[in-house]
């Protein structure tokens, strides 16, 4: 084999805390910014660490989303599934043109404008999940009584997903996201989730309400196989994500009490502090993954046609190059310019949503609880170490 | 020290809409209520939005904001 295969790295994993990414990957970004990385297939790619090479190849149209053409860098059951273009509507592997037309039918949806319009509904919901918590009295594990619901009920509400279907929901998507569900149970939720959808979409058309599922149907522009599509990608989206945010969020802050109490005697600090944890936590463990179109030289390196590659957002977030003292929790330091949401065609359509969300949360779930703290020493809190995106299992709270 | 003005060009066709304009300089960025793509406000902003305006052009995901320098203008 040639030289450049026996370098090739394996994807770190293992953390030595909680809030600190594998250590491998630091030295990597020091020395080798742009490694060969080889994938459990066999085949070699890359892995890119540093803020500027991760920022530039998402903003590059010769690296491509498409599924057929991407690789998974630790063991993925479903790899056969990946080797297949993607289904018509699931536009985040997708290049433009098709890409721009499906998000383009989403875009108004998801405007600063709209979210916050959003807010009043969000606040209701945080307030209705604090009451239940309070009433059932401690302890109580936060990530379901708090960091799950509440973001599962808000995309639910943006997309006109039934109140009463969302726990079926909420079960399959768990076992989608989990890296060590086995591949039939996987088959099997990916079937449920979808065949859920279509039911969705047979309601929206038989009875449009004021919701985004009910405007995609009534517009007309898409089928019902793109429908369901889309509405399961954003449900899946808009709902692992943030719930993660919120539970890791909370223990970030839990754990570090000097910016809990900054936070809390300076509200105006939350719009701040969302984007801070965001960049900390930076919970999307494994990716983003692009594919070279045609040879690209990045960082001295050549990256060749069809070689995979997978950017490490949380290395990047952590790059002091780019950010002052990276690993340190500040939430008034500047936190923007964090690669947690993507960067180029692909960046987060539901980013502002997630803040508007978090924004609410976190300070109202800490105005109810003013004394919240962990029901378990802080080395018991369980972390989903195998899954693609990072949080707590489960965080036990007091108040 | 006199600041030069600012001339602001956005491309639509571009724009993927993440709302992150918006976000940093809302007096000068706005969203189009058909399909969130960026509507300019203020093609030559002021010079107390200068500062979020060019972190809204380092901002953008897909580089369809464009500030530059008119230096006759000051």
């Amino acid at each position: 084999m040639t030289e450049s295969h026996a370098e090739a790295i394996a994807f770190p994993f293992g953390r030595p805390d909680p809030f600190t990414p594998p250590e491998r990957l630091a030295a990597l970004r020091e020395e080798r910014p742009v490694a060969r990385m080889a994938y459990p297939d066999g085949r070699v790619g890359w892995l890119v660490t540093s803020y500027s090479a991760v920022r530039s190849i998402l903003a590059d149209p010769r690296f491509s989303s498409r599924r057929e053409l991407l690789n998974v860098p630790v063991p993925f059951p479903l790899m056969q599934e990946m080797r297949r273009p993607a289904d018509p509507g699931m536009f985040i592997r997708m290049d433009p043109p098709d890409h721009t037309r499906y998000r383009r039918l989403l875009t108004a949806q998801f405007t600063v404008r709209r979210m916050k319009q959003l807010e009043p509904r969000i606040h209701e919901i945080t307030e209705e999940r604090l009451d239940a918590m309070e009433k059932a009295g401690p302890p109580q594990d936060l990530v379901r009584e708090f960091a799950l619901p509440i973001p599962s009920l808000v995309i639910c509400e943006l997309l006109g997903v039934p109140y009463s279907d969302r726990e079926e929901f909420q079960q399959a998507t768990a076992v989608l996201l989990n890296l060590e569900s086995a591949v039939e149970d996987i088959r099997a939720a990916v079937a449920r989730v979808a065949a859920f959808f279509a039911r969705l979409v047979e309601l929206k058309r038989a009875e449009p309400a004021d919701d985004l599922l009910s405007g995609l149907v009534t517009g007309g522009e898409l089928t019902d196989e793109e429908l369901g599509n889309i509405g399961f990608l954003l449900l899946a989206a808009g709902h692992e994500t943030t719930a993660n945010m919120l539970g890791l969020g909370t223990f970030a802050l839990l754990q570090h009490p000097e910016q809990l109490a900054a936070l809390r005697a300076d509200p105006s600090l939350a719009d701040n502090a969302v984007e801070e944890l965001l960049r900390y936590l930076s919970i999307i463990h494994i990716g983003p993954i692009r594919a070279a179109l045609e040879d690209v030289e990045v960082d001295g390196e050549l990256i060749r046609a069809g070689e995979v590659v997978t950017l490490s957002v949380q290395a990047a977030n952590r790059d002091p190059s780019r950010f002052t003292d990276p690993d340190r929790l500040d939430i008034t330091g500047p936190a923007s310019g964090h690669l947690t949401f993507g960067h180029g065609l692909h960046q987060c359509l539901g980013q502002q949503l997630a803040r508007v969300e978090m924004r609410t949360a976190f300070p109202m779930l800490f105005d109810r609880f003013p004394d919240l703290r962990l029901a378990v020493p802080a080395q018991e809190v369980r972390m989903r170490d195998t899954m693609s995106i990072y949080g707590v299992r489960e965080l036990p709270v007091r108040w | 020290m006199v600041e030069n003005a600012l001339r602001v060009t956005t491309d639509t066709a571009r724009c993927i809409g993440a709302g992150m304009c918006v976000l940093t300089a809302p007096e000068v960025f706005d969203q189009s209520e058909d399909d969130g793509t960026v509507v300019l406000l203020d093609e030559s902003p002021p010079p107390g939005s200068h500062a979020d305006v060019r972190r809204a052009e380092r901002l953008c995901p897909s580089g369809a904001i464009s500030v530059r320098e008119d230096p006759g203008t000051a």
